[in-house]
């Protein structure tokens, strides 16, 4: 029992308070998204259990169970078990095309009793621990081809999976494990490369060919300029030039030609309406449209708590899930936003701080994991509230309403806090 | 290097924030559209427009009232048609059509109830009331139609349209929405904000459904209607109705007033119209063939028409006059020595009374002479100004080149020309005489007035020296409210025994001077002054102004009758018939009213150099 306070003593209570804080806001936005003026319901309301924000205290209440459960492993069994644990939820992400049901169009939920679980959610924690276990070994250096190419592997089996059962926004998610390797040792130029890649992207779908050419062009002649006088006069420079331009170009075709032709029409419409916010407000666009104007109408100092109209009266699709932010942003104003985007960064800052403090690599690879993933989700989801991202089913983290969500969540971060809480076991390993 | 990493990371991490912070401060603090499209999505405003107030005469008989009218509006995303052909048959309407005004709902909002059909009758109604339960997202908003008791009084009332774009723009007090319902003209226009009452507006939050969730603000922006006032007129709705038939197949106005108080009993102005033909769907319609009409039917003519006053204006000269001391009732002039001609009448004895009595252009020819020169210095330029001068005071008291500030919109000065007036037309000061300007003399000239401004006369001479400002309103809303200008009289400055000779020389016109056999009753004592109005357009204006009886006069009148020619044929036995109708409920003169119901000057009438129609008109 002894060990069992000493490890509460080291639990990061910063990190565990504001987990509670963002999950405490997270539900009174639901709250107040389901609140009726005329008939408000109470917890003790039999009615108020099948609302959303009744059921989000049962997953807040579950969640408090998994933590206690975490916390009564043995610190070691993530890192023994991490080989099963992916293993088992990539069998899961097989199956669930032919045993799942369809929730919301979305053909991949695992119908437990009465519970529905998503295995998309708990794969980025899964993977996440491989990764890090798979990092543990000294041996392995991200510096070199073939490390790089197993852990790109790890990775890219759930995406693939996933976007096999037409999740593509929950299989980008794995694109934040970059975060992990790039700390871990990949060299800077990956992710520098996939940014590089991600501008181009955007560019090409922005900008004509000839203005992408024309920009090239001018880019490449400041260049010259500015490289030293004997590297102008080699020939090769210039060959090398133009090499990049033309693949350059070569790339942003494919992106025109992927764009048109390999993504689905769905994926098309929410990349044209990201692109021209005013393309189809009525149809396509609706959603973003509807959830700009509850974020803007909240003013900077909002509606007040369960003042807000957009959102309380379903103007805003999906709003207690993906658009939970749009309630914050509409009955909290600029400065319930602003707020939480702070405390979200300093909640980042503070896992990055603490992924640092591990003395194992496995607990610290799988901190920037859980950093990155929670990064990821909070950049998708709040940027395409506001119209900086393109629609992309991913919830906000311990905000959003969902058992699968919220839950996964909690795991992802416990386990992290339960392998901090024993830094200094591991040490004495 | 890798602490230094999770540097970098975070850093990147803030950027992102910072972009996110930025963006938030944008749509929130910087772009105010987002707040309006907030309301727009989520508050409904309902807006509840009262009945308009009701019309009534003097003798508390309904001329105009409001009959319910019944639009249908659809509600998109609620309504189901699943029988489109037995809905098109209820609704009387074709396939084509009904799939036309769903498109343009459905592109207007899925959620919002828009107009469907407009003006349903109460039959259609009735007709579809049942019906309507099977047609869910079909719903019937009520409102009005102005009704008319009677056909008459049509140009005074003036009629009530949907608002246009000008007037929605130009409005001061921000209360008018497309599509409202305001007095365009007559008394409809001038006491709009009684008639109308207060629009109510309740706020009410909405779902994205459409489906009502409850009063926005606890109701603390809600307005309650307020209903519209009745207006109280001072009309004799059968005496307008009488004066009507007699004006018809004419042009011109008929204005009687009761001298006391100023009140209007009767204004008519021909041609008319049908008011009931500009308060129904068929607005549109029948605006467009009334206001092409050549003769005007949509013009308010008694306070808007000009003409010159002709010999009726001879009394003002004659109450200026005395009132100067220049002349007395004894003054007496002949005929030579005055470029303007005048009938045979015995000119032994012309004095004052006889000049009236016998309408003696050279008469008054020397007598405004005198007005302008008597008790003047210098040369004849300077005499005439000076005379002038005080001449244009007193008869400006008369409510001569003014507004008298009757209650409608319309009214128009006239023109009473002055030295300022005249010095202006001739370029200069001391450039015109009395030579130049003794067509003032007889009522011709410079001088224009309206037919309500000769009635006012008429009831001045009746009074023996004020007015009331005429008004057709004697009491607004329940408690019959009032401005205090309709209850204060107003003197002209003559003084009460100048007016004797007058209305003895009125008396004598009617029994046997000018008027004529068909202008005169034999049971009552009628005051009359003919007058031959002079226009550039052809045959001269027939005007009369009276009062009767002579003794505490009832009523005061004044009948324009254009192209008509001298006042004693046309306008004097018009006149008398309103006077007859109204002081004794009857008249007994069968073929003269018989004979004038049916004159027509319409042949003499030109505009565009050509000659009317008799059945271009509408009445």
């Amino acid at each position: 029992m002894s060990q069992e306070s000493n490890q509460i003593g080291k639990l990061d209570w910063i990190s565990v308070g504001l987990y509670a804080l963002f999950v405490l806001l997270g539900w009174m936005s639901i709250y107040s998204a389901v609140y009726n003026p005329e008939a408000p319901l109470w917890i003790f309301d039999e009615a108020f259990y099948t609302s959303n924000a009744g059921r989000q205290l049962i997953w807040i209440g579950t969640s408090l169970v998994l933590i206690m459960l975490i916390f009564a492993l043995d610190f070691r069994f993530f890192e023994s078990f991490a080989v099963f644990i992916y293993a088992a939820f990539m069998l899961a992400l097989i199956a669930v095309p032919f045993l799942g049901v369809t929730i919301n169009g979305s053909h991949s939920w695992f119908k437990l009793g009465g519970v529905t679980i998503q295995p998309a959610e708990f794969a980025k924690t899964a993977t996440a621990l491989l990764l890090a276990k798979y990092l543990n070994d000294p041996q392995v250096n991200l510096t070199k081809w073939m490390n790089q190419w197993r852990s790109a592997l790890i990775i890219a089996l759930p995406m693939l999976l996933i976007i096999g059962s037409n999740e593509t926004g929950s299989a980008l998610v794995f694109a934040s494990f970059i975060i992990l390797l790039y700390r871990e040792g990949l060299p800077g130029e990956y992710p520098g490369l996939l940014i590089a890649l991600i501008a181009l992207f955007v560019s090409s779908l922005l900008l004509s060919p000839l203005t992408i050419f024309i920009c090239l062009l001018v880019m490449a002649i400041l260049f010259v300029i500015i490289l030293p006088i004997y590297q102008r006069r080699l020939p090769q420079t210039y060959v090398r030039i133009a090499g990049a331009i033309a693949i350059i170009m070569a790339l942003s075709t494919v992106v025109d030609w992927v764009v048109n032709h390999v993504l689905k029409e769905h994926q098309r419409n929410r990349i044209k309406v990201y692109l021209d916010p005013s393309f189809d407000t009525r149809g396509l666009g609706y959603q973003v449209t509807q959830s700009k104007i509850a974020i803007g109408s909240g003013g900077f100092w909002g509606k007040g708590y369960l003042g807000g109209t957009q959102t309380k009266f379903d103007f805003v699709p999906e709003q207690s899930t993906d658009f939970i932010f749009c309630t914050i942003g509409e009955e909290f104003g600029f400065v319930g936003v602003m707020a939480v985007i702070v405390l979200f960064l300093f909640f980042l800052w503070r896992l990055l701080y603490l992924a640092d403090q591990q003395r194992s690599r496995f607990a610290r690879a799988y901190g920037f994991g859980v950093v990155g993933i929670l990064f990821f989700h909070f950049l998708v989801n709040i940027g395409m509230t506001i119209g900086l991202m393109p629609i992309m089913g991913i919830p906000l983290p311990f905000f959003s309403y969902g058992g699968s969500s919220l839950w996964s969540f909690t795991i992802l971060l416990f386990i992290f806090l339960k392998l901090d809480a024993h830094r200094s076991d591991m040490l004495s390993r | 290097m890798p602490e230094g990493r999770r540097i970098i990371i975070f850093l990147f991490f803030l950027l992102i924030g910072i972009i996110f912070i930025g963006k938030m401060f944008y749509l929130q603090m910087f772009d105010s559209t987002y707040e309006k499209a907030a309301d727009n999505n989520a508050i409904r405003k309902i807006i509840q427009v009262p009945f308009r107030g009701e019309v009534y005469d003097r003798f508390g008989k309904l001329i105009v009232y409001n009959t319910p009218v019944y639009d249908l509006y659809i509600t998109p995303r609620k309504a189901v048609v699943t029988d489109t052909n037995r809905f098109c048959a209820l609704f009387g309407i074709t396939k084509g059509r009904f799939d036309t005004l769903t498109r343009e709902a459905w592109a207007y909002s899925r959620v919002k109830p828009s107009l469907f059909l407009k003006h349903l009758s109460k039959e259609d109604f009735a007709k579809i009331q049942d019906a309507l339960v099977d047609y869910p997202g079909f719903s019937i908003s009520t409102t009005a139609f102005r009704t008319y008791q009677s056909k008459a009084l049509s140009n005074a009332l003036g009629y009530v349209a949907e608002i246009n774009t000008n007037s929605l723009s130009d409005q001061k007090d921000d209360y008018y929405r497309q599509g409202d319902y305001v007095g365009i003209s007559g008394l409809e226009a001038f006491y709009e904000e009684a008639l109308r009452g207060q629009r109510g507006v309740k706020y009410r939050m909405v779902n994205s459904n459409g489906v009502e969730k409850g009063e926005y603000r606890h109701g603390e922006l809600d307005v309650n209607s307020i209903a519209g006032q009745n207006l109280f007129t001072s009309v004799d709705i059968r005496l307008q109705e009488y004066a009507d038939s007699l004006m018809m197949h004419k042009v011109g106005s008929v204005v009687a007033i009761e001298p006391s108080t100023g009140e209007i009993l009767s204004m008519v102005s021909a041609p008319s119209y049908d008011p009931s033909l500009l308060a129904g769907r068929n607005f549109s319609k029948y605006y467009q063939i009334l206001a092409l009409d050549p003769l005007k039917p949509l013009i308010n003519r008694p306070p808007s028409a000009y003409y010159r006053p002709g010999s009726t204006f001879k009394i003002v000269q004659a109450l200026v006059g005395l009132q100067l001391g220049i002349l007395t009732p004894g003054s007496v002039f002949t005929h030579a020595g005055a470029p303007v001609k005048c009938h045979v009448h015995n000119t032994s004895h012309n004095d004052l009374h006889n000049a009236i009595q016998w309408s003696c252009n050279p008469y008054f020819y020397h007598a405004f002479r005198k007005i302008l020169y008597d008790n003047t210095q210098g040369d004849t330029f300077e005499r005439s100004a000076q005379g002038l001068q005080r001449w244009s005071e007193l008869v400006a008291n008369f409510g001569f080149g003014r507004k008298l500030g009757v209650d409608l919109g319309n009214e128009k000065k006239g023109n009473l020309p002055n030295v300022e007036y005249y010095n202006k037309v001739y370029k200069g000061e001391n450039t015109w005489k009395f030579s130049n300007i003794y067509s003032l003399s007889i009522g011709e000239g410079e001088l224009v007035v309206s037919p309500l401004k000769m009635a006012n006369f008429a009831a001045i001479i009746a009074n023996k020296g004020w007015y009331i400002p005429p008004h057709l309103v004697k009491g607004v809303g329940d408690k019959k409210i009032i401005d205090d200008f309709y209850k204060t009289p107003v003197s002209v400055g003559i003084d009460a025994k100048h007016f004797n000779v007058v209305h003895e020389g009125m008396r004598d016109a009617v029994l046997q001077g000018t008027v004529g056999r068909e202008g005169k009753i034999s049971d009552i004592v009628m005051c009359g002054k003919t007058g031959t109005s002079q226009n550039q357009k052809g045959k001269d204006h027939s005007v009369f102004i009276a009062f009767a009886p002579k003794d505490n006069p009832k009523i005061a009148i004044a009948v324009f009758v254009e192209n008509a020619g001298f006042g004693g044929f046309a306008a004097a036995p018009i006149a008398s018939l309103i006077i007859e109708k109204y002081l004794k409920g009857r008249v007994d003169r069968k073929d003269i009213e018989t004979k004038f119901m049916n004159m027509s000057y319409l042949a003499n009438v030109t505009y565009n150099r050509k000659i009317v129609k008799k059945d271009s008109l509408k009445r």
